[in-house]
């Protein structure tokens, strides 16, 4: 693969873990980058004595076992493996098909996002459809989705007092991001649909079906398919592209 | 099995957390106070994953459905057996029938209860720590019933063990530089070392506030990871303090880190209390 290199910081976050930092940009190619370092110390010779490595935009947080005794030695074992040209078979991204419902009774601020924006409902649809969001990371509650790659023309700031119930499932614009909430949780962004896909399911061992790297692309659906989909297995109807 | 006649003000069962899940955005989870549950796993002769149930302010009320050996550390709840004052940091042998009350803390914020070979609630994602959307419930209920180990054991009571919460009176944090800390300005630096700060009454599992201001010139930072003990710099000028149920990711400054012993001491102060920072 093409291996950007960056110049990373190093800094002992707490007792056993270091936080690797990345140039502070959100892109496509920091993550690729990040997420082949993460691959690359989970199968070094340090793996044994660490409990996880955990990535966000431009930070992994590697959390070992055992009180680190001499940070700088870790520091030059993690660049060690940084510079290797460790030829890992790269996980293939997959796209991800998510049915999303924009009818009145889910998408509760859509008519004012359309007034606002100047957009059609229609448009919104559109180009909320469009293009094929990355997936960053996991974080904000379980299962919840850091998705790059929002139309700019679909920015909309998050709302000054959040809902104190959003619905799992609800698809949402904050700022210049989108999301769907996996749980119903207290929550600041603006409401444009509905989705019937499970994000987060507790009681299995891959809790999250897409992982950082993935694609999602929305499409339409209406209510009556919304409530059948929802009725039917989890996830039964998510199709994939490699 | 354990019958909850009172849940309490807040309480849930908890073990030392769910470590291997962060990557599905789900929090670590845990005792907020470990250095008390491991004593009492340990005065029982168990590991010191099993879990426990964490009181906040104000005990429960259990019935005992089967024989067992418990322990109770952490803050003072003026625990009773079957109306009569027992001791904490120790084991004391309960029969099936038995009844334990627990009251208002009198020192420190948090007691735990431990019970032979740990509490058996479900496991999910290899922790059995209770956290909204990812057990069934997030505390427990008045009529709950709990599982704990039914084998025959061997009731015993021993010496009370050497071990208490840290006096009120310890008021200072050891805590290491954030990621962020070298953006605050000098005066800022010497203000964080030699101000005390108190611990606001919305303070919860997720996190401390504190209720001074604290001046504040650094932008958010990328949305990044943070950890239990995480001291943040919100836009508006406070300190926050992450504690166990903490989101695995923020958007403040994080300007610094406590130490672990550090969280186990503050998780045992009460709301409006002192705070200082030693910054290491």
């Amino acid at each position: 693969m093409k291996s950007e290199r960056y110049a990373l910081k190093y800094h002992q976050f707490n007792e056993n873990s270091i936080l690797v930092e990345w140039p502070k940009e959100i892109s496509q190619d920091i993550l690729e980058d990040l997420t082949h370092f993460k691959s690359k110390i989970e199968k070094s010779e340090s793996s044994p004595y660490i409990d996880q490595a955990v990535s966000a935009y431009q930070s992994l947080l590697v959390q070992y076992k055992a009180t680190i005794m001499c940070f700088e030695q870790y520091v030059i074992q993690l660049q060690s493996i940084y510079s290797r040209e460790t030829p890992i078979k790269k996980r293939k991204n997959r796209n991800w098909k998510i049915p999303v419902c924009y009818d009145a009774h889910f998408a509760l601020d859509l008519a004012e996002l359309c007034e606002k924006l100047k957009l059609s409902k229609e448009e919104v649809i559109q180009r909320h459809c469009m293009p094929r969001y990355t997936l960053f990371f996991i974080g904000f509650l379980p299962g919840f989705l850091y998705l790059g790659g929002l139309d700019k023309q679909l920015a909309f700031p998050r709302k000054l007092i959040p809902r104190p119930h959003v619905s799992a499932g609800a698809v949402c614009i904050g700022g210049l991001q989108t999301g769907i909430y996996p749980m119903d949780s207290p929550g600041g962004w603006t409401i444009i649909g509905n989705s019937p896909v499970q994000l987060f399911k507790s009681n299995h061992k891959k809790p999250c079906f897409a992982e950082p790297g993935d694609t999602l692309q929305f499409y339409p659906i209406d209510a009556h398919k919304h409530a059948e989909l929802a009725a039917s297995e989890p996830n039964a109807f998510l199709t994939q592209q490699i | 099995m354990i019958q909850v006649i009172k849940p309490g003000l807040y309480t849930s069962v908890q073990d030392l957390g769910r470590f291997k899940s962060l990557h599905y955005g789900v929090p670590v989870s845990g005792c907020m106070d470990q250095t008390s549950a491991r004593i009492a796993n340990a005065i029982l002769n168990n590991t010191s994953d099993c879990a426990v149930l964490e009181m906040t302010l104000k005990g429960g009320h259990f019935r005992f459905k089967v024989s067992t050996n418990l322990c109770i550390t952490g803050a003072d709840m003026s625990p009773r057996l079957n109306n009569s004052p027992v001791k904490m940091y120790t084991t004391i042998p309960v029969h099936a029938g038995d009844e334990l009350i627990l009251h208002r803390a009198i020192q420190g914020s948090r007691s735990y209860l431990a019970v032979s070979k740990g509490i058996q609630t479900p496991k999910i994602l290899n922790s059995r720590s209770m956290y909204q959307g990812v057990t069934e419930s997030f505390r427990i209920s008045k009529g709950d019933e709990l599982a704990i180990d039914e084998s025959p054991i061997k009731l015993k009571s021993n010496a009370v063990v050497k071990g208490r919460i840290e006096s009120p009176e310890k008021i200072f944090l050891k805590a290491f530089k954030g990621p962020e800390f070298n953006q605050l300005k000098t005066h800022q630096i010497e203000t964080l070392g030699s101000m005390s700060f108190t611990i606001s009454k919305e303070s919860n599992r997720m996190a401390f506030p504190l209720e001074e201001n604290f001046s504040n010139q650094l932008d958010p930072i990328i949305t990044s990871l943070v950890l239990p003990g995480t001291v943040q710099l919100t836009p508006g000028g406070k300190l926050i303090i992450l504690m166990r149920d903490c989101q695995i990711t923020g958007g403040y400054p994080r300007i610094l880190q406590l130490t672990k012993v550090a969280i186990n001491t503050l998780a045992q102060k009460q709301l409006k209390d002192k705070i200082r920072f030693t910054i290491i």
